[in-house]
């Protein structure tokens, strides 16, 4: 290429790095990698926590497979639980069961398993929380909350195969739930059922199928969908929120390499720590105290995975109308779950461009928004959490019925009235919460942080003296504009109290060296020359 | 002013490195993948010269990088690093320590639990699992936490902006591709020759069914008339759990049985399982049948399907004062003086009944299969 070229790297390691770069023409693309940033907020974190226990799902899983059987043939258990011992039941039951009586360790990966896939759904479903609150969705950014939103509806679908498979009887239950809500659907209903389950429930058939979807094809499509999910996020950049020196035109955080790659492998370490210590110390999903499925036998309190529980709830909560159209049938169970999910799903994922066209946004947005600077959308988001919370907690009447001593009816009632009482609520709460809170910003830009110093005045009226945060006009009113993001409201969140002395055994002497006289002179000036008196003199 | 105000944007000073102009729609942005530094950049000599945070400082620039701030977390050599320094290597002996303790436990601590109930005192077995998961915990956790302290107390703390390049591409770009794709597919001829067009979407459906048809003819069942039948047949007798034929004086009033017909896995079935059910003198006298069904009782005794009308579970708590039927997956509930219907929850129909009689032997036979399916409604269900 040039002239000169450039001398040999010395070391081995700058040798391989030069020949590989040769081959490859990877040095440019490699360092855009190493400097590239990203913002640094907490609530980043909570899609990473999906990421991590996906990946701890794959581990675990695989080493499931090794010691899995799933095949519905009778078998009589000869294992080592004793009050199982000579009852017939499928292989499926009985491989479970030596997973977790005759595998060392096996029971602990299968409670890391199931703990692992709790964690997934549930930190993915508060990654999307937090995407939503803040406006992360808007453009560009649109396909990738769609992609987000397949991920959870197919995290869903991944846990339901992966709990119906060990063959116990509630897991056994909830497939009969499933072929009678497959059983519902109009038109097609009946013949899809019998093709899923190759006959009539149950068939000898279902657990084959579940699990090469558990293990084969949803996994790839998990994977697949998550590539593209980070893929999007490298092409996009992050999002981040309003602050000093932050724009739409800018990504302020730390590199890649190495504080943000370190920090990051650190945390999945920690995820998985406190995932495989869950595992171990917390018991799920007991099977062997079920016994096998049997179509004729049901245990009181049968509840699915959390993730579940909403749909249950809706089950519950629908009156019992059935619709018969042409002498054909649509049963009851068909609305609230095929009907309902879809229309919640559907409108989840449509919901970046329902708001798009409805607020004729067709702007780039990088940064994001506090949930209360845009109270419509925050409004509507409690409206779908409390929707979705009082589906949720119907999904368990029973046991509350039973613990609190509520009869079932009454829980039954609460929970449908509630349904359509409670999300206009949430809806009118939260709305004013935001305009309250954003006042509240406002009245401390204009007039200062309280800072609980009370002043009696030569005419002896009593104010309370505010800090204000940055120049004032003659009246002492502030003249910052608010930025989005978030405004300090007390004295130490300013420094007013100087900073905390850390660590449990410092000596405390240590405080009065931290203490800046420089910082007192000026606080002393600020506090005389601002506030109240002003104001009530104009 | 001695606080900077959080929500007011300094105009301009971080930003002041970024490149003015760069950021204009449909500007001369800087293509992906070259740097934004104009002219030929450095010589190999002038490189060769540079130090190590000029080559980094050059790299960011190229990349839209800027470090606008670095300062390490802890004086360099003082009493602050040195603590942050144990704690670091404190978390990463944790580490083997956990593991040592995690291999020792699985191999050496007795993990196969005694259920035969002669053992004696506490079953240390009983704590295999929970120990694997405190150190296989601890060993990973004790990683994060020293991973993430280092990364904390001893890397520099910076706060770096890079500048995005995003929104539409420049003119140059968008202009020539879409020149390209066009006259590539013009030259296709699809737009001028119909017929190709059409025959090809004609294929392309015809190859959307090469891929559903294998799937769909290989899972394909007919339903016929099986979900209108169950093993029930005419003078069956009814088995209980035990696989001993049912008679009436083995039922005290008020009590309900599950009973299944004598067949193959008759009780694993899942259509066929019944309750037998024999009311208390009370519920008897006021017991209503739904209509046609005046004969299918005997005496004080019913049978009703197990399965729910609903979602298919078993019905399986009878409540003998009430007469109630509660199915513990969506709470239906089912009076069983009233011919099994459905009064309240999400069911809709009664529970099918099953005709009973008592043969010669003196046991409980049907007299005749279920006279509708059992078990949740489908589309093909006319009543």
């Amino acid at each position: 290429m040039s002239t000169s070229a450039p001398a040999r790297p010395a070391t081995p390691i700058g040798r391989a790095a030069s020949g590989a770069d040769e081959r490859l023409t990877i040095a440019g693309p490699l360092r855009r990698t190493l400097n590239k940033v990203f913002p640094d907020h907490w609530s980043f974190l909570l899609g990473e926590i999906a990421l991590y226990t996906f990946v701890i799902l794959l581990l675990t899983g695989t080493y499931l497979t090794f010691f899995f059987d799933a095949s519905m043939e009778e078998v009589v258990y000869d294992g080592s639980y004793d009050p199982l011992r000579g009852v017939e039941m499928s292989k499926a039951y009985a491989t479970s069961l030596d997973i977790s009586f005759d595998v060392r360790g096996g029971l602990l990966m299968r409670q890391i398993h199931h703990w692992a896939a709790l964690l997934f759904v549930a930190a993915i479903v508060v990654h999307l929380m937090r995407t939503f609150f803040t406006g992360a969705f808007r453009k560009p950014r649109e396909a990738n909350w769609m992609i987000g939103v397949a991920l959870l509806v197919l995290g869903i679908l991944e846990g339901v195969f992966g709990y119906s498979l060990p063959d116990d009887l509630l897991s056994g239950t909830g497939l009969r739930i499933i072929n009678a809500i497959i059983m519902s659907i109009p038109v097609i209903g009946t013949w899809t059922a019998f093709a899923i389950f190759g006959g009539e429930f149950p068939g000898e058939v279902i657990i084959a199928r579940f699990y090469i979807l558990h293990v084969l094809l949803i996994p790839g499509i998990l994977l697949a969908l998550i590539s593209a999910h980070l893929l999007l996020i490298v092409k996009n950049k992050h999002t981040q929120f309003p602050g000093p020196g932050r724009t739409e035109d800018n990504v302020v955080g730390k590199r890649f390499f190495p504080v943000f790659a370190v920090k990051s492998g650190g945390f999945f370490m920690v995820v998985f720590g406190l995932t495989a210590a869950l595992g171990g110390l917390v018991q799920i999903n007991p099977i062997w105290l079920y016994g096998p499925y049997n179509p004729g036998l049901v245990s009181a309190g049968s509840q699915p995975d959390w993730y579940v529980g909403f749909l249950d709830g809706s089950t519950r909560l629908f009156p019992p109308w059935d619709l018969y159209i042409f002498g054909y049938n649509i049963p009851p169970l068909f609305w609230p779950t095929i009907v309902m999910p879809g229309i919640l799903f559907t409108l989840l994922a449509l919901y970046p461009i329902i708001e798009a066209k409805l607020t004729k946004d067709t702007a780039h947005h990088n940064l994001l928004q506090r949930p209360r600077d845009v109270p419509v959308r925050t409004a509507i988001g409690a409206m779908a959490l409390a929707f979705y919370t009082v589906l949720w907690i119907s999904g368990g009447n029973d046991l509350i019925a039973d613990k609190f001593n509520i009869s079932l009816n009454a829980m039954t009632w609460v929970g449908r009235i509630g349904l359509i009482v409670l999300p206009p609520i949430a809806y009118w709460v939260a709305y004013r919460l935001c305009l309250g809170l954003q006042q509240h910003d406002r009245q401390v830009l204009e007039h200062g942080v309280e800072t609980g110093i009370i002043r009696r005045l030569p005419h002896g009226e009593f104010i309370e003296v505010h800090q204000p945060l940055g120049p004032v006009d003659a009246h002492g009113h502030g003249s910052l504009q608010y930025g989005g993001a978030p405004v300090p409201k007390r004295m130490n969140h300013i420094g007013g109290l100087g900073r905390a002395v850390k660590g449990f055994f410092t000596p405390i002497e240590d405080a009065a060296a931290r203490h800046d006289p420089a910082l007192d002179e000026e606080r002393q000036v600020e506090l005389t020359g601002s506030g109240r008196p002003k104001d009530t003199e104009a | 002013m001695s606080t900077p105000a959080s929500g007011e944007f300094p105009a301009g000073d971080a930003r002041s490195g970024a490149h003015p102009g760069e950021a204009q729609p449909g500007g001369a942005q800087p293509m992906a993948g070259s740097p934004p530094v104009a002219g030929p950049g450095p010589s190999h000599a002038e490189l060769a010269a540079m130090s190590r945070e000029e080559l980094v400082t050059l790299g960011g620039e190229m990349d839209g990088v800027r470090v606008v701030y670095a300062e390490p977390p802890v004086p360099p050599g003082s009493r602050l690093e040195r603590r942050a320094v144990r704690q670091v290597a404190a978390s990463f002996l944790g580490v083997t320590l956990s593991v040592v303790a995690f291999v020792v436990l699985f191999v050496a601590w007795p993990w196969q639990l005694d259920y035969s109930g002669q053992g004696e005192g506490f079953d240390y077995a009983a704590l295999y699992t929970p120990l694997l998961g405190l150190t296989l915990g601890s060993a990973l956790t004790f990683l994060g936490v020293g991973v993430v302290l280092w990364a904390k107390k001893l890397m520099t703390y910076e706060v770096v902006v890079q500048d995005r390049h995003e929104g539409a591409s420049p003119q140059i770009e968008r202009q020539t591709t879409a020149a390209t794709m066009l006259s590539g597919l013009n030259d296709t001829g699809i737009g001028r020759h119909t017929l190709v067009r059409r025959t090809l979407l004609l294929a392309s459906a015809a190859l959307g069914l090469l891929a559903v048809v294998p799937l769909v003819g290989g899972l394909i069942k007919k339903p016929g008339d099986q979900l209108f039948r169950t093993p029930w047949e005419p003078g069956m007798r009814l088995l209980g759990l035990d696989g001993v034929p049912v008679r009436p004086l083995d039922m005290r009033p008020g009590s309900l049985q599950t009973v299944f017909p004598p067949v193959e896995a008759g009780n694993r079935s899942a259509d066929a399982v019944t309750m037998l059910i024999r009311l208390l003198p009370d519920q008897a006298q006021r017991y209503r049948p739904r209509e046609g069904q005046e004969g299918y009782r005997w005496n004080d005794f019913v049978a009703f399907s197990k399965i729910c009308t609903h979602a298919g579970c078993p019905v399986s708590l009878y409540e003998q004062e009430t007469g109630l039927i509660l199915c513990p997956c969506h709470q239906s509930q089912f009076d069983v003086t009233d011919g099994a219907k459905s009064i309240f929850g999400p069911a809709t129909r009664s529970l099918p009944q099953l005709p009973l009689d008592v043969d010669n032997d003196g046991y409980f036979v049907a007299t005749s299969d279920f006279t509708e399916p059992i078990g949740p409604a489908f589309w093909e269900r006319s009543s």
